[in-house]
């Protein structure tokens, strides 16, 4: 692992079942790096980034985060879950809790901040994402890009050195879509480690320092977006980005 | 093309008495027919009800207005043709029915135990109850307050629990049965869910267990082989032994509604909860379990007024509940023969409250709605 790495992936693999989702995946994240992952469905992306806070377990191979590594060790687990912020495609958020409390929970049960406390955060959070006008409405009353940017508050609430992007955008109709990837795109210019699988290659130009492309459970090739888009290595990207720019 | 077109009132037969009466009696020939034949019924048996119940009937003095001491004054007895249910044999047994065997110069303990029952409970079933905070920590405090003022001990004369009867032992079964076998209940099906597979077994295998036994076989494990277990010298009251009976079949049933109620939660939940952080047991609390709780309303509801009705069984093991205080009345050869008032009374009693609780289940549902729309998507 490399002196400046906040996340190192050795030698992962991964199976469900019998099925092997991870093959041999090498990834070193620096601090502050933008890495957005693409790749055709079922390539294992999504999956590697939830082995990242251990949503799934990796079977073989090490996986460090901001230096600790992840094993069964529950304290570990804990401990990178507080650092590492994730934002999921269907949003996820607390049907039963509004959008104020939804922000406030971990802070308050988590870092045992004062209420008062944990609300005014919530309410910079909200400013963040530019809803604040919603802080008590509940989830089921926004639109899909609303409650996206809410689940960004959530994750950020946290205070995470480190943000996961489960493709956060798909789920959203077009006209929303912009509204989530603005967001991102400040989240990005303020100096957040970012991992973002997502198909918003538009994004990717804007922001990824670095582009990777997975497919099979591998990681095919790994380019700054520059040469990524326009003089890509292998086939299997040219044959990718040639499908979905071309459309 | 684009002037605005003002919004119109909708015509009048589909609105108001007569629109609904359209809408829903009369809205073609078949449901015509049905709805008039129920109409005759109704005129046919409502006045007789009421008048066999209310108007005809005798409360304390039969219609020549004497006192009614036994069967025989009762006016329907007296008159077959004319009279009336014959109330009194409640009216004069109705310490029985209420309170069981209880001493008298003691009765205000259970009586005092029923309104601080009802200051208990209110708070925690309305959520918008002034000073709630306050009042939920004597609900916390009140099933020991309840023990010792009905069992006393403390200074209070002690009333053994043979002593207790009729309504005072239904509610103490219904309400400590369903109050412990909710915590127990989702305890059991957490832990049925559970990854650790010697947890998930043990209580998988508890639930089937139980799920699997009539109630009254509970109730004769509870009485004849409970003791067995117990160290020797330690004499279990009976009435505690039934209510161990009666918590742990209803906690298994409470376990598989629950368990219901958790399997309808998205797995993205569990993953948000989490992905920030949160401990096992603060998921749990926080995120899945208000929101299964709230999915599983009708049937927790629906077991309990199926545990409230069941504690009439307890008669098998000899514990006379409302039931059987009602039975035991009817054996008394002064009154014999009055079995319709007595059944019909009974029943009155245990339908009012289970209609309350589902009610209540109907409210709660309700307020639920509001708010709560399980995600857009």
């Amino acid at each position: 692992m490399s002196e400046d790495s906040i996340i190192s992936l050795q030698n992962v693999n991964k199976w469900f079942g019998d099925f092997h989702v991870l093959k041999d995946v090498d990834l070193e994240v620096k601090k502050k790096e933008r890495i957005v992952v693409c790749g055709p469905s079922g390539s294992g992306k999504s999956t590697m980034i939830r082995c990242i806070n251990r949503l799934e377990e990796h079977q073989e191979g090490t996986i460090i985060v901001d230096g600790i590594e992840l094993t069964g060790n529950l304290k570990n687990i804990d401990s990178v879950r507080k650092e590492v912020g994730m934002v999921f495609q269907q949003f996820n958020l607390f049907p039963h809790l509004t959008v104020k409390e939804n922000i406030t929970l971990a802070p308050i049960w988590v870092k045992k901040m004062p209420k008062a406390e944990a609300e005014e955060l919530a309410m910079q959070q909200l400013e963040i994402v530019k809803i604040p006008e919603q802080a008590d409405k509940y989830p089921g009353q926004l639109s899909g890009g609303q409650q996206q940017r809410v689940a960004i508050a959530r994750s950020l609430a946290m205070k995470p050195n480190i943000m996961l992007f489960d493709e956060p955008t798909s789920a959203l109709d077009p006209e929303m879509i912009k509204e989530v990837l603005d967001v991102m795109i400040d989240l990005a210019e303020g100096g957040m480690t970012m991992i973002v699988v997502t198909h918003e290659m538009g994004f990717a130009k804007t922001v990824a320092d670095r582009m990777v492309f997975m497919d099979e459970g591998r990681i095919v090739e790994q380019a700054v977006p520059d040469k990524f888009f326009n003089n890509p290595d292998s086939d299997r990207t040219k044959l990718f980005l040639s499908q979905i720019l071309n459309h | 093309m684009n002037e605005i077109i003002e919004s119109r009132k909708p015509p009048v037969a589909t609105t108001g008495i007569l629109g609904w009466l359209r809408a829903n009696l009369f809205s073609n020939w078949v449901n015509s027919i049905i709805s008039l034949f129920v109409l005759y019924i109704l005129i046919q048996f409502i006045p007789w009800i009421l008048n066999w119940t209310i108007f005809a009937a005798d409360f304390k003095y039969n219609f020549k207005g004497e006192e009614i001491i036994d069967r025989t004054m009762c006016s329907r007895v007296l008159d077959p043709e004319n009279g009336g249910a014959c109330w009194a044999i409640i009216y004069v047994r109705f310490y029985q029915f209420m309170y069981g065997f209880y001493p008298r110069e003691e009765v205000w303990r259970v009586n005092l135990s029923y309104i601080m029952l009802a200051v208990a409970v209110v708070p925690l079933l309305f959520d918008g109850f002034p000073f709630r905070k306050h009042f939920l920590k004597f609900t916390y405090a009140f099933p020991i307050i309840a023990f010792f003022l009905l069992n006393g001990g403390l200074g209070l004369q002690e009333v053994s629990t043979n002593k207790w009867g009729g309504l005072l032992v239904t509610l103490v079964l219904g309400c400590t049965g369903i109050a412990l076998a909710f915590p127990l209940g989702i305890i059991l099906a957490l832990g049925r869910r559970s990854n650790l597979p010697v947890i998930s077994m043990m209580c998988t295998l508890f639930i089937e267990f139980i799920r699997g036994v009539p109630l009254i076989t509970l109730l004769f494990f509870g009485m004849v082989m409970l003791p067995l277990f117990l160290p020797e010298g330690i004499n279990m009251d009976g009435l505690a032994r039934v209510l161990v009976a009666v918590t742990l079949f209803q906690s298994a049933y409470m376990a598989e509604v629950i368990r219901g109620g958790l399997q309808a939660i998205p797995q993205g939940q569990y993953e948000a909860a989490r992905s920030i952080g949160l401990s096992y047991w603060q998921m749990n609390m926080k995120i899945v379990l208000p929101q299964a709780i709230r999915i599983s309303i009708p049937s927790i509801v629906n077991t309990s007024i199926g545990l409230f009705k069941d504690t009439t069984l307890v008669i098998i093991v000899g514990l006379l509940d409302l039931l059987g205080i009602g039975r035991g009345a009817l054996a008394d050869t002064t009154w014999l023969g009055l079995a319709y008032e007595v059944y019909f009374f009974v029943a009155l009693v245990f339908f009012i409250f289970t209609f309350a609780m589902s009610r209540y289940s109907l409210y709660l549902e309700k307020k639920l709605k509001t708010g709560i729309n399980m995600g857009a998507d």
